[in-house]
């Protein structure tokens, strides 16, 4: 069973976030990405080649993505690791409840994995009294709230400076009520005195992976703050839950899409801990896990491949297009109902909850462009998001008014005389009307728009007229 | 059919692709033997004086800190001084390396005590395997001689590389571990370490020291 969704309410929810003032205060964050980027981009004279490069890598990948799983898993073993497959996410909690009830454990310590928020794995553990921690400060924080991440690598980029402090005075009862957190340091301080107790106290540490190498069978994870080593290093028993497209063929391959992940994140050159793990200790280590296992996913990823949808796979989950999106930046990561929101989100999600469930989030775009430009595997997503929506009208899911309205449209643009013969006076009659102020506060039929900004008078002639004009025809 | 078997069939069918297929299999396994290089940004290229001073200003751009010896038995004088100059307890953790052992600890004050940590030591000193230029970036392999938890536990994070084994990028230290384990073959744990410990997760703030290490010192030993 994964997370519920909220999807299908997506106007209610976008209306509400519109709405809330604590959250539009807490948006304008997002927006520091931009800036980040660019500058790192502009520091590789290669960023773009190396694009290619990551994206040439990951499309061989997934064309022989049975043949380098079969080799990855031969390695894991060869490393003294467990591989488990896991259909769906009812599967994938089995495994690892089978693995928790193995040690009897009790506390499971948890890296930043947006897998383990797919198949809802928290709700899961904790229904089977196994507290699970989540330990990157973000994710931390939002547990505590009882709330999802609003975006994939900065989970709680909703919440302010003082909603953390109010948090950690209602969980953190031992500690003095009279303590200063008024500044981010100290609240820093507060959640890693505490994690660190939990660090050194779970049975099980669970990690994401950012790739998994045929190549070594080895897990990567790419992380800041150092949370997902010490839940991989200390406990008895290391639990990689990933998903089967996170599959890359060699090291050098890794090399090369690694250049691109963090620059399009966070505009590093390269995050602090990337960390390259394979199989459990060996017999001389002093530390580290006695048992490595991995859970590899499907989830609908295998049905995806060779569709429309397939260069969907070549994701690796750097939340550029999130980052660069107006809407996204308008209502946040929560309206989007469910655990990936974004454009990227808006085309997994009806890919992974079904188009009846999610079909409203390829609905979410203005179409401007930027999430394909930014992009480092360069997916297309707003041509995935138009096949989503064309699927949407297909399935006569699209709302009846809009069903109306493309239909009366498309009837037009298939008769270009008379669309030139409706749009033309229409436009002139427009610019007529707004020419003194250049605007229109209201217009009929088109309120939705009015209420809440102006509509820019036409200037009267159209395109096409205007290309008569200048150049004699139109062909 | 088990998951597994569903899994792989679901693949094979999606991509319109039997079991056996030769090509397929062919180009599979010449990539995993052959691991082709990509496109290695210049910028870590050079002789290695520039090597070492891309290395040192890639280091500092990410917060790490970075001091210049002579030789190896420079290093302990280095790391009291860099301790002493924090207002830092001298206190070391260090694992087996050799090149560690070797060196006259005795001849400063430090304390040091030897193994892995379990979380009460507030400084720590690792030999590292390798070093990136273009990134300033740390490379440590898991193992007796420097253990994985030192990386993580301490409050301060004191790597010892030798300019010898700074490299120019990332393909490099992979070149270098399959000389060291084996073709196909890793240590338990690789770390890159680019800087100190952080997190922007509340409201884009960066701070250091998030779980990881609040200072990363890099003591470059030239010979």
């Amino acid at each position: 069973m994964s997370v519920a969704a909220t999807t299908p309410r997506f106007n209610d929810n976008v209306h509400d976030a519109l709405h809330d003032q604590r959250l539009q205060g807490a948006l304008p964050h997002a927006r520091n990405f931009i800036s980040r980027r660019a500058d790192a981009a502009a520091r590789l004279p290669e960023f773009d080649a190396l694009r290619d490069s990551a994206r040439a890598i990951k499309d061989h990948a997934l064309a022989h993505l049975d043949l380098y799983l079969e080799a990855y898993e031969a390695k894991v073993v060869e490393a003294g690791g467990h591989v488990h497959y896991a259909r769906d996410s009812d599967e994938a909690i089995a495994v690892i409840l089978g693995i928790c009830q193995a040690h009897g454990a009790k506390v499971v310590t948890k890296g930043k994995s947006m897998i383990s928020e797919e198949i809802g794995l928290n709700a899961a553990l904790e229904r089977e009294g196994i507290n699970a921690v989540e330990t990157d400060l973000g994710e931390y924080v939002i547990q505590l709230r009882g709330e999802a991440p609003s975006h994939i690598i900065a989970p709680a980029i909703h919440v302010t400076r003082d909603d953390i402090e109010a948090d950690f005075r209602r969980v953190h009862r031992d500690l003095p009520p009279d303590r200063d957190l008024s500044r981010p340091e100290q609240l820093l301080s507060e959640a890693r005195a505490i994690l660190r107790d939990r660090f050194l106290s779970a049975d099980i540490g669970l990690t994401g992976a950012n790739f998994l190498v045929a190549e070594t069978g080895t897990s990567i994870i790419v992380t800041n703050e150092g949370n997902g080593d010490l839940t991989q290093t200390l406990p008895k028993v290391h639990v990689v839950l990933a998903s089967i497209e996170k599959i890359t063929p060699t090291l050098n391959d890794v090399a090369q899409i690694l250049r691109v992940l963090a620059r399009s994140a966070t505009g590093q050159d390269m995050s602090v801990y990337t960390t390259l793990s394979t199989g459990p200790r060996r017999a001389d280590d002093p530390d580290g896990p006695e048992e490595y296992h991995v859970v590899l996913l499907d989830n609908g990823r295998s049905a995806t491949l060779g569709g429309p949808f397939a260069e969907m796979l070549r994701c690796i989950r750097c939340g550029a297009c999130m980052n660069h999106c107006p809407v996204y930046h308008a209502v946040g990561g929560h309206a989007y109902g469910w655990v990936y929101p974004g454009p990227m989100g808006a085309v997994l999600t009806p890919l992974l909850i079904g188009v009846a469930e999610g079909g409203q989030l390829p609905n979410a775009s203005t179409f401007c462009g930027r999430c394909e430009a930014v992009c480092p595997m360069r997916i297309p997503l707003p041509k995935l998001m138009r096949n989503w929506r064309e699927r949407e009208f297909e399935r006569g899911l699209t709302p009846p008014l809009a069903r109306v309205g493309l239909r009366l449209w498309a009837f037009f643009a298939k008769r270009p005389a008379l669309y030139r013969l409706a749009i033309e006076p229409a436009m002139r009659t427009l610019a007529l009307i707004g020419r003194r102020r250049g605007r229109f506060a209201w217009l009929p039929f088109a309120g939705g728009w009015t209420r809440w900004r102006d509509f820019a008078a036409p200037q009267g002639a159209t395109f096409q007229s205007r290309w008569r004009a200048k150049s004699g025809a139109v062909k | 059919m088990s998951a597994r078997e569903e899994i792989f069939a679901s693949i094979r069918r999606s991509l319109a692709v039997g079991p056996v297929d030769a090509p397929r299999r062919d180009a599979v396994a010449a990539r995993l033997a052959q691991g082709p290089v990509g496109i290695v940004p210049r910028r870590g290229h050079g002789e290695p004086a520039e090597r070492l001073a891309t290395y040192k200003s890639e280091a500092e751009r990410v917060l790490a800190t970075v001091a210049d010896v002579a030789t190896a038995a420079d290093v302990p004088a280095e790391i009291a001084r860099f301790l002493r100059e924090n207002n830092l307890p001298a206190t070391l953790r260090f694992g087996d390396d050799p090149r560690l052992a070797a060196m006259p600890w005795p001849a400063t004050a430090l304390e040091t005590a030897r193994g892995p940590s379990e979380g009460d030591d507030l400084n720590a000193v690792s030999a590292a395997f390798a070093a990136v230029a273009e990134t300033g970036t740390l490379v440590l392999v898991s193992g007796p001689d420097n253990p994985t938890t030192l990386n993580f536990l301490p409050d301060n994070h004191l790597v010892v590389i030798f300019a010898a084994d700074i490299v120019g990028d990332v393909e490099s230290v992979f070149a270098r571990l399959k000389a060291t384990y084996g073709p196909g073959a890793l240590p338990r744990t690789v770390n890159f370490v680019t800087g100190p410990s952080r997190s922007a997760d509340i409201e884009q703030t960066l701070l250091l020291g998030a779980h990881g290490p609040r200072r990363l010192h890099i003591v470059v030993v030239a010979g």
